[in-house]
């Protein structure tokens, strides 16, 4: 039995995987299982978690003002990642398709953002956003807003800042699946009838989807627990779950509500990674069948 | 017959180099036509230049009579079968032959009866649920061929389709080639480098070098009697004979001045005069050997050789042989008649001649045309 080649190659896949296992466990797994058991506790009057279990908490889970949260979370969400991919497949198609020495220069422009720190960028943005902010002014020079308009604290800031924070996360995992794309395929696309924008959708983005899942994940998932964008340019009328959360631990000091409300949040986001995944193995498993190397 | 497809001057540059030099061609309906040369000879740009993947700088390209210059890829009656076959890894065989028609908005039925034809066409009906991962090299040839065909183009572009398949596999499509263009009857282009694809397929071809057309015409026409020293070299062997015309004793043959040789008779396919550099090209297989001086005939040359190198290739004998200080190849078939004789064997002395009307004069010739030759002659002295 130790023999078998097969049953060795597993028995060292699994050693080498052990250690991130072990870690991943006791840092991400059991402090999550922990988050979900305190949201079956009661709340004590010092801020701590008192003895017994209710379900209470979660039942109280459900009012009109954290479902319009929870509506307002999903649709900010959603709206980033739409934008997000809107502005990033061109980019990424134009990267892959530029010369050697255009491309490297592009994609360290992509990058260069990242050697800020992000709470100082969203700070810039603030001051951006400012009533007497530079894009305000420059916006009110041009007559296309009033001096009373606030572009600041409206959920419209949020997913202007969430957008571009989390453009260069979509743009990469594109151009990584743009870089590797046969173009001659949409040139045979073209020169069966297809025109351009036709060629693009039915050859050159099937051809691309798997970046395009890596970076909806990489968007979607994130913008959901969003704190610190909607906490800073977001005021109350762009809150998202992320400040609920935050609220209820820091101002209520109501640990088993915020771990019922962060509970929901960890299954918002487990469902779309799981879609993905089983859509990414169905089609890497359609791969095998085909004869191409996963 | 008309000319259907049509090059009026065209040229095309990238950056320095001259892809397409001014070029002028006209092809028939309904012919087989190849563009044949080696990389970077242009070829494929021409074949760009239909397909509208790449715009002339000058010139004009008309397809039926209407200027087709400037129109998208999209507008023109042309399909292009791709050297990589470009199938669209992410659809069936099936829904990769139906494109074009579902692009064009065609009824569902339509397309399902049309694809179901082409299947036919290409024996490939139990075929049509796979991915192109899941087919070889010759299926995927032939479902790109079918996923042009389909549209019914005006003309079918072909950019060295076989060039992926091994030799069998090559000469089999080859053939399928040809019985589907006998089939559909529709002009092919077809952009090769390889000289016995364009030969064996082909009504006529186009040799093409550096961006300009040699030669045009059927194959015959362009072996037997190649007009430039590229094309006399690019296809087949040949010997060249560098010299000038000594005299035109009567209205058919010259006779020629070659260093180092006795006046060699040449025949006389353009109006030469006495004085005139020529350069002659005589084919190896139209060159004979024998130990024994042969007997004299009108119009043969004979001379005297040494043989230098004897290569056995199975179906015939390459013997490099020195006369005057001119290597000469001569290729000879195998026969019961020539078994019989005693070998010729190396440093043997021995006889080389030809018929006059087996040597044919350029009209152009570059010194690095021999450099095409399988083997160049080495010019050493002796």
């Amino acid at each position: 039995m130790g023999s078998d080649p097969v049953l060795k190659k597993r028995r060292a896949e699994w050693l080498v995987s052990l250690p991130t296992l072990v870690w991943l466990t006791l840092f991400v797994v059991v402090p999550t299982l922990l988050v979900f058991a305190i949201a079956f506790r009661p709340a004590n009057p010092y801020g701590g978690i008192g003895a017994g279990w209710t379900l209470e908490t979660v039942r109280s889970l459900w009012t009109p003002s954290n479902l319009a949260i929870a509506g307002r979370t999903l649709w900010i969400s959603l709206l980033t990642t739409a934008i997000s991919l809107v502005l990033a497949v061109p980019t990424g198609y134009t990267i892959a398709r530029a010369s050697a020495r255009w491309r490297n220069r592009l994609l360290m422009l992509v990058i260069v953002p990242f050697w800020t720190s992000f709470l100082v960028r969203v700070f810039a943005w603030k001051s951006l956003l400012h009533p007497e902010g530079l894009i305000k002014k420059a916006l009110e020079t041009l007559g296309l807003v009033g001096p009373e308009a606030t572009l600041l604290y409206h959920p419209a800031a949020v997913v202007l800042v969430m957008v571009y924070t989390f453009l260069p996360f979509t743009i990469l995992p594109i151009y990584a699946a743009a870089e590797k794309f046969d173009l001659r395929l949409v040139e045979a696309a073209r020169d069966l009838g297809a025109r351009p924008f036709q060629a693009f959708r039915k050859v050159f983005l099937p051809g691309i989807r798997r970046g395009v899942m890596t970076a909806v994940l990489v968007v979607f998932i994130p913008s959901l627990g969003s704190y610190i964008i909607p906490d800073l340019v977001g005021g109350p009328a762009g809150e998202m779950l992320g400040n609920k959360i935050a609220q209820r631990v820091f101002t209520d000091r109501n640990l088993p509500h915020a771990a019922a409300l962060s509970a929901v949040l960890v299954l918002a986001v487990l469902a779309p990674l799981v879609a993905v995944l089983v859509l990414q193995r169905k089609s890497k498993r359609a791969d095998i069948v085909m004869g191409e190397a996963p | 017959m008309a000319e259907f497809l049509e090059f009026r001057g065209v040229s095309k540059r990238f950056g320095a180099v001259r892809a397409v030099d001014n070029v002028s061609l006209e092809i028939r309906k309904g012919e087989f036509f190849s563009l044949l040369g080696p990389s970077g000879c242009g070829k494929t740009t021409m074949l760009r230049l239909v397909g509208g993947f790449e715009e002339p700088d000058a010139g004009r390209v008309f397809l039926d009579g209407s200027d087709i210059t400037g129109l998208p890829p999209d507008k023109r009656k042309v399909n292009t079968i791709f050297q990589s076959y470009a199938l669209f890894p992410h659809m069936t065989v099936r829904d990769n032959i139906g494109f074009g028609l579902a692009i064009a908005k065609r009824p569902k039925k339509e397309i399902r009866d049309e694809v179901d034809r082409m299947l036919e066409l290409i024996r490939m009906a139990d075929q049509a649920a796979k991915k192109p991962d899941q087919l070889s090299g010759g299926q995927k040839q032939r479902v790109a061929v079918a996923r042009a065909l389909v549209n019914r183009p005006d003309v079918l572009l072909l950019d060295e389709p076989l060039a992926a398949l091994d030799l069998k596999l090559r000469q089999k499509m080859l053939i399928e080639l040809d019985l589907i263009h006998d089939e559909v009857g529709i002009t092919f282009l077809y952009v090769t480098h390889d000289q016995a694809e364009a030969m064996s397929l082909s009504d006529r071809i186009a040799v093409m070098d550096g961006g300009r057309i040699e030669q045009v015409g059927a194959p015959a026409e362009i072996y037997e009697s190649p007009r430039t020293g590229f094309v006399a070299a690019f296809i087949g062997d040949t010997n060249f004979l560098e010299g000038r015309v000594l005299d035109c004793p009567d209205r058919e043959y010259c006779r020629l001045e070659i260093a180092g040789l006795a006046p060699v008779l040449g025949f006389n396919d353009r109006s030469l005069h006495a004085g005139q550099p020529i350069t002659l090209s005589v084919r190896p297989e139209k060159v004979h050997i024998s130990h024994d001086e042969p007997e004299t005939k009108p119009q043969r040359n004979a001379f005297r050789a040494v043989v230098e190198d004897v290569i056995y290739l199975g179906a015939n004998t390459k013997y490099w042989v020195r006369t005057g200080g001119h290597r000469v190849q001569v290729l000879r078939q195998h026969d019961r008649y020539f078994l019989d004789e005693k070998p010729l064997r190396w440093k043997d002395a021995c006889w080389i001649f030809w018929h006059a009307d087996d040597g044919f004069m350029l009209d152009q010739f570059r010194k690095a045309d021999e450099g095409l030759l399988a083997v160049p002659p080495q010019r050493v002295g002796d």
